[in-house]
């Protein structure tokens, strides 16, 4: 790869995305610079989701330009890209390890190490035989979560990657993400429950109603009534 | 704008007038069918008309595909209503003029097997068109074209091959083979008027929807400027 | 991982999963049965009159449980939108087409081997000409349903009345390699005129066809 990393992981670029009358992300300019975790934030419908699909490359924008990795054509940086939504994006009726043997070939992965170690990252038992369609929903998204790092991708793009899982599990998962920023990765989490990244995340991105209203270093205050921070500086 | 459409349409007006003229006055009374041959000279036309348009749609759609120009993509929409519309006309003509002269409504002939699979063509084409919500529709309608227009060559083949199989009654003879020449004036003066007409209303219905294309823009920017209440989730 | 690979593993992965599942199997061969008994009931031919509307019959047939097979292997991948991993990957659009229109293909062909014997005993049906000529048009004949109709179930997808618009789009545009599969098949089972003809055409359409799903697919399938 190139010598000199790019100055952002991600750029936006006066990003809109319209859907009809509805204006989901309404002329969003930002850059975040590699090796950081960013915790995105905001009620429902604040354009959390369509930020992430627009910065994976599956809802282009209606204008305005996305960069990923220095680049626009969003298709060349998939191999350095995972992401995970709120669908599982998994198949149910196979087990854990033929999943992720799935998507990792995808990737050009043919062997099984990796896969096995994703899913032992996450905290899961890569001999489980038992069909995905079986799993509980916090152990389906964490093997959701082990299907995007299968390939080792230097972004992570994670929609609510803690719903439904169990406090402890959740925590082990912050754990891991955070191991991985300190390896150098650049994680974006969109997510509701901001306590689990206190003290992990290093920025933490408010948005609403289709803009991005602050970037700050620690926990808003008053997070869940919706109300936007004051503008800070890092 | 407004000036050069009244003087289109009283151009498109004067020829239709002189080639209805022509064709139901003029021209000579057809030994063999009588007065209803007249209804050859709306029959052909209309089916060169929705054939042309087909292929304009065609053309633009692939213009559409290596662009994304709204441009393209509103005058595809307007050839494929326009020509379903023709070829509606060249389906209905063809039984009209079958039933008092062979006694049947409708006969497996080639051409007008060929415009029936046309017309199923283009309309599935205007209802996906409807049906299709994402926000992606003239792509994958300008798709729907690509394969729709490259089926046509199949479509006479396959009529064709079936006909030389199963000989069937043929509908119109040629226009030529030592017709009068008032007659091949009169379908030719009839082609120019139907071009002419096809040409106005696609004109019209393109620039409908040109209106309607800036009018979603406008939307856009506004949605842009204001923000919503809470999204329809 | 080429071309070739990744569409080996999507395939494997279909096969796999239709086994455990047989969601598209289950239903077509259903279906296909239904309309076996139906027709059976509606038409009671002498041997020779069977040879000449067998061909209409078996291909109307199997064109409505491919249909039923296209929309079930695409669910599939809507089901917890899996195929929005898949459009995320480097993988080429092109292997997903060719690993689904293959495993479509298999499943008619699975189908279609079952349902012969059965047409033959409902309608006393005996070909006079060779068996493998039969099976040659077969061949030629799923593949031009399955390859568009794989295309054009993908396009499907982004439209209200998914399933009812799949048969829509797909019918007009295969009538002309219908008619030569029906025509082939009759003209084989019949003995009387060539099938040669619209086996050519049957080529010819297959090719044509194919090569434009491919060098589309990609827009439909990064279509939002």
């Amino acid at each position: 790869m190139s010598q000199t990393a790019p100055a952002a992981a991600v750029a936006l670029s006066h990003v809109s995305k319209i859907f009809g009358r509805f204006a989901a992300l309404r002329d969003v300019s930002a850059a975040f610079p590699p090796g950081k975790l960013y915790a995105i934030l905001g009620d429902n419908g604040a354009g959390k989701t369509t930020l992430l699909r627009a910065m994976v490359g599956l809802a282009p924008p209606t204008r305005g330009k996305v960069t990923v990795l220095g680049t626009e054509d969003l298709r060349a940086a998939t191999a350095q890209i995972g992401y995970m939504a709120h669908p599982t994006l998994l198949y149910e009726e196979m087990s854990a390890i033929e999943n992720l043997r799935y998507f990792a070939a995808l990737y050009g992965i043919r062997q099984d190490h990796p896969c096995e170690r994703a899913i032992r990252a996450v905290g899961l038992d890569p001999a489980l035989a038992r069909r995905v369609g079986q799993y509980s929903q916090g152990m389906r998204q964490r093997l959701s979560l082990a299907r995007a790092l299968v390939h080792d991708p230097r972004i992570l793009f994670l929609d609510e990657p803690f719903s439904n899982v169990d406090v402890v599990s959740a925590r082990e998962m912050v754990h891991v993400l955070a191991q991985m920023r300190d390896l150098g990765k650049t994680i974006f989490i969109v997510t509701h429950q901001a306590v689990l990244l206190e003290g992990v995340a290093d920025e933490f991105v408010s948005m609403a109603a289709g803009q991005i209203s602050a970037r700050t270093r620690d926990l808003p205050s008053g997070l869940e009534r919706g109300a936007p921070p004051a503008r800070a500086t890092l | 704008m407004r000036r050069t459409f009244v003087i289109l349409a009283l151009l498109t007006l004067a020829l239709l007038t002189y080639a209805l003229y022509q064709g139901m006055v003029v021209a000579p009374t057809e030994q063999t069918m009588g007065e209803v041959q007249r209804i050859f000279y709306y029959h052909v036309p209309s089916a060169v008309t929705a054939f042309t348009l087909f292929l304009i749609n065609f053309a633009v759609s692939i213009v559409y595909l290596v662009g994304r120009s709204q441009r393209a993509d509103a005058l595809a929409v307007s050839t494929a209503e326009v020509g379903v519309v023709f070829c509606t006309v060249v389906l209905v003509t063809g039984p009209l003029w079958a039933r008092p002269v062979w006694g049947i409504w409708w006969t497996w002939d080639a051409r007008l097997t060929s415009t029936l699979l046309l017309w199923l063509i283009y309309v599935s084409y205007l209802i996906l068109r409807r049906y299709s919500t994402s926000g992606q529709t003239p792509v994958i309608a300008a798709v729907l074209a690509v394969f729709g227009f490259l089926d046509v060559p199949f479509v006479y083949l396959a009529n064709r091959l079936f006909r030389t199989q199963h000989p069937q009654p043929v509908y119109f003879g040629g226009p030529g083979s030592g017709a009068d020449p008032r007659m091949t004036y009169a379908l030719l003066m009839n082609m120019a008027a139907f071009f002419a007409f096809a040409a106005l209303v696609v004109w019209l219905r393109f620039r409908l929807e040109r209106a309607r294309q800036d009018f979603e823009e406008t939307q856009a920017l506004e949605a842009l400027l204001q923000p919503d209440a809470r999204s329809p989730r | 991982m080429s071309l070739g690979e990744i569409t080996r593993v999507s395939l494997a992965k279909d096969l796999r999963l239709e086994w455990r599942s047989k969601d598209a199997i289950n239903s077509m061969l259903f279906f296909a049965l239904l309309v076996v008994v139906i027709f059976s009931f509606s038409f009671d031919p002498t041997a020779e009159e069977s040879r000449h509307i067998a061909g209409g019959l078996i291909w109307v047939a199997f064109l409505f449980a491919a249909v039923v097979a296209l929309n079930q292997t695409w669910a599939r991948e809507l089901r917890n939108q899996v195929l929005d991993a898949y459009r995320v990957s480097p993988a080429p659009a092109n292997a997903l087409f060719i690993s689904k229109t293959v495993g479509n293909f298999i499943f008619v062909a699975v189908l279609e081997t079952l349902m012969a014997p059965l047409f033959m005993v409902f309608y006393n049906l005996r070909s006079i000409g060779p068996v493998y000529e039969l099976v040659l048009v077969a061949i030629l004949a799923t593949w031009a349903l399955v390859a568009n109709g794989t295309f054009f179930a993908a396009m499907s997808i982004r439209t209200r009345s998914r399933e009812v618009m799949l048969p829509l789009i797909l019918f007009p545009i295969s009538i002309p390699a219908l008619l030569a599969m029906v025509s082939a098949t009759t003209a084989i089972l019949t003995g009387e005129g060539s099938a040669r003809f619209w086996v050519v055409l049957l080529v010819v359409y297959d090719v044509v066809f194919t090569t434009v799903c491919l060098l589309l697919f990609e827009t439909v399938l990064h279509a939002e």
